[in-house]
């Protein structure tokens, strides 16, 4: 009788169809997807450091011990040793890149500017004990492509760079990083934009087209996550850099997180103290894949192209994908999902012949 | 002590929440650091915009009942012990609970508190009856614009009389029960609280 009286009426809503929403709220609210990936790793067992102590307990005083020596090891030793290294190579690579920039242009300083870069690159990685291992070197990104990489740190461009030559991209600051750009674009065409220009998108690709066009220019470097993540997944790439055209060189970064946590949470600390946590960790351990380059397809638009991309670095590095953006760190999140949510139940509803995931969970007769 | 536990664990409290709710060591360890997390002001509560942040709540079309749930009636902030309360109900019931005595109060997670709480989701003024409005308030979140007033209306009469047996054209929780017996509660209003 009562499935009779369904299936006369076109709709069919249960008092026990909120279980479903209710159910998916609640598992969101024990544990999601996203906000877990604004917060470093946590790790399996212990590496010594405070910072990564949140769920250990006191064990013995062996290990306290042990501990304590470690923190000694980091801050009276190493800290000071790395602190050197990165004043030695950062005042080499705002001297060497004047110098150079004085130079007329030719084949002479491209080669200058590489070894440069190249050489300050590498005094920085051992000032943060980078131990990193390439893979893949054939796949290397060429000139007069686009390099494009999941993003964890301000250090993944130093990572990259540690093995080969980019140009970067990004806005202009103020401070030391400012010196370092104006110094840098001198000798070898970098791309800072004013933050007034980054704004406008349309300028922005044009500028990064004609690079490209150039094809003796220098690779250039783009993180399209657009914000740190913490190296546990890779989230919505912005379709921006995939609309420039031009060969993308996709490289995939993951650090080991038992030597440090290279994941800056911006949100909870400041360059300053991120810089100190990085150089009182045991070292920056990493692997960098280079992956065979990749061009948009004819009937492929930027945002299935991104996709596409992202789900080989994910693969590669052996991350997982999520489709929710990187913005939602800070920014609230759009109310075109929840409609989305919304007009699939509706469909399931009225039985407009799609059938959701819905109709298997409630089932009820 | 050198790593000393969260100052919450070490508290007494812990113990009372551990036997009230029946909830292992390791669990209210987990819950308690998800809690912290969404704790952005670090002042030991939850705020409404806390809940908000999580994206997948926020596009739940419940998610706003959902999160008043938490909130006793007039505040505004929710400490761990509101929190834990408020998830007990959806501890999953373990077998060996179900022939425990019956001298005790009976546990958040049982199959008529997890009834009782779904219809509080739906009964706002909390008269103990969810009236055509209230079904409709709740009918109209889950579909957003893409059903008309008058199909959703149709479908709220037609829910309520199926479901009316005292013809008050309200629900009672007696007919609440009865419209959702042969339904398995439990298991669709439990979730895992650890993984």
């Amino acid at each position: 009788m009562e499935k009779e009286i369904a299936l006369l009426h076109r709709a069919d809503f249960e008092f026990s169809h909120i279980f479903y929403f209710c159910r998916k709220g609640f598992e969101a609210i024990v544990e999601d997807e996203v906000t877990q990936r604004f917060s470093s790793e946590e790790l399996l067992s212990w590496n010594l450091l405070t910072r990564t102590n949140v769920n250990f307990h006191y064990i013995s005083l062996r290990l306290t011990v042990v501990w304590v020596i470690g923190v000694i090891v980091r801050y009276c030793f190493l800290l000071p040793l790395r602190f050197t290294l990165a004043a030695i190579g950062i005042t080499s690579m705002i001297v060497g890149t004047t110098v150079v920039g004085q130079l007329p242009n030719g084949s002479v300083k491209n080669y200058l500017s590489e070894v440069v870069h190249l050489t300050c690159s590498r005094i920085l990685v051992r000032a943060l004990s980078g131990t990193i291992h390439y893979h893949n070197k054939e796949n290397r990104p060429q000139k007069g492509g686009i390099c494009v990489a999941n993003h964890t740190s301000p250090i993944d461009a130093i990572i990259l760079t540690n093995d080969g030559c980019y140009a970067m991209v990004g806005q202009v600051h103020g401070g030391l990083m400012g010196v370092i750009q104006r110094a840098t674009v001198k000798a070898c065409p970098h791309v800072w934009f004013e933050r007034s220009e980054i704004k406008d998108r349309h300028l922005v690709t044009k500028r990064l087209r004609e690079h490209v066009a150039d094809k003796s220019k220098l690779p250039i470097l783009i993180f399209p996550e657009g914000t740190c993540i913490n190296n546990t997944s890779v989230m919505m790439f912005k379709k921006g850099s995939f609309e420039i055209g031009g060969t993308i060189y996709p490289v995939a970064i993951k650090y080991d997180p038992q030597f440090g946590d290279a994941f800056w949470n911006s949100s909870k600390y400041n360059i300053v103290s991120y810089l100190l946590r990085i150089m009182t960790s045991w070292a920056i351990v990493c692997n960098v894949w280079y992956l065979p380059p990749m061009v948009r397809k004819e009937d492929e638009d930027a945002v299935k192209f991104a996709n596409r991309v992202r789900s080989a670095i994910a693969r590669q590095g052996g991350l997982t994908e999520l489709p929710w953006d990187g913005g939602l760190k800070r920014a609230k999140v759009k109310d075109t999902f929840k409609e989305e949510q919304q007009k699939n139940y509706s469909k399931m509803l009225v039985r407009n012949g799609s059938v959701g995931s819905l109709s298997a969970e409630t089932e009820s007769d | 002590k050198m790593f000393s536990d969260t100052a919450f664990v070490r508290d007494e409290s812990q113990e009372d929440i551990t036997t009230e709710h029946s909830v292992s060591h390791s669990q209210i360890t987990r819950l308690y650091s998800r809690f912290t997390s969404l704790d952005k002001g670090e002042n030991g509560t939850l705020s409404r915009e806390d809940f908000q942040r999580i994206p997948e709540l926020a596009i739940n079309p419940l998610g706003d009942r959902i999160i008043n749930a938490f909130f006793p009636e007039g505040e505004d902030q929710v400490n761990f012990r509101g929190f834990m309360r408020t998830l007990a109900h959806f501890r999953p019931i373990e077998d060996n609970e179900k022939s425990k005595d019956q001298n005790g109060p009976e546990p958040l997670n049982s199959r008529s508190n997890k009834l009782h709480f779904a219809f509080r989701l739906y009964d706002l003024d909390k008269d103990d009856k969810i009236s055509r409005d209230e079904l409709l308030q709740v009918l109209r979140m889950m579909v957003g614009v893409n059903i008309s007033d008058e199909q959703l209306g149709s479908i709220a009469d037609r829910t309520i009389q199926e479901a009316d047996q005292d013809g008050d054209s309200a629900i009672s929780f007696a007919e609440f029960v009865k419209v959702l017996e042969k339904v398995d509660v439990e298991q669709k209003m439990s979730i895992r609280f650890l993984h």
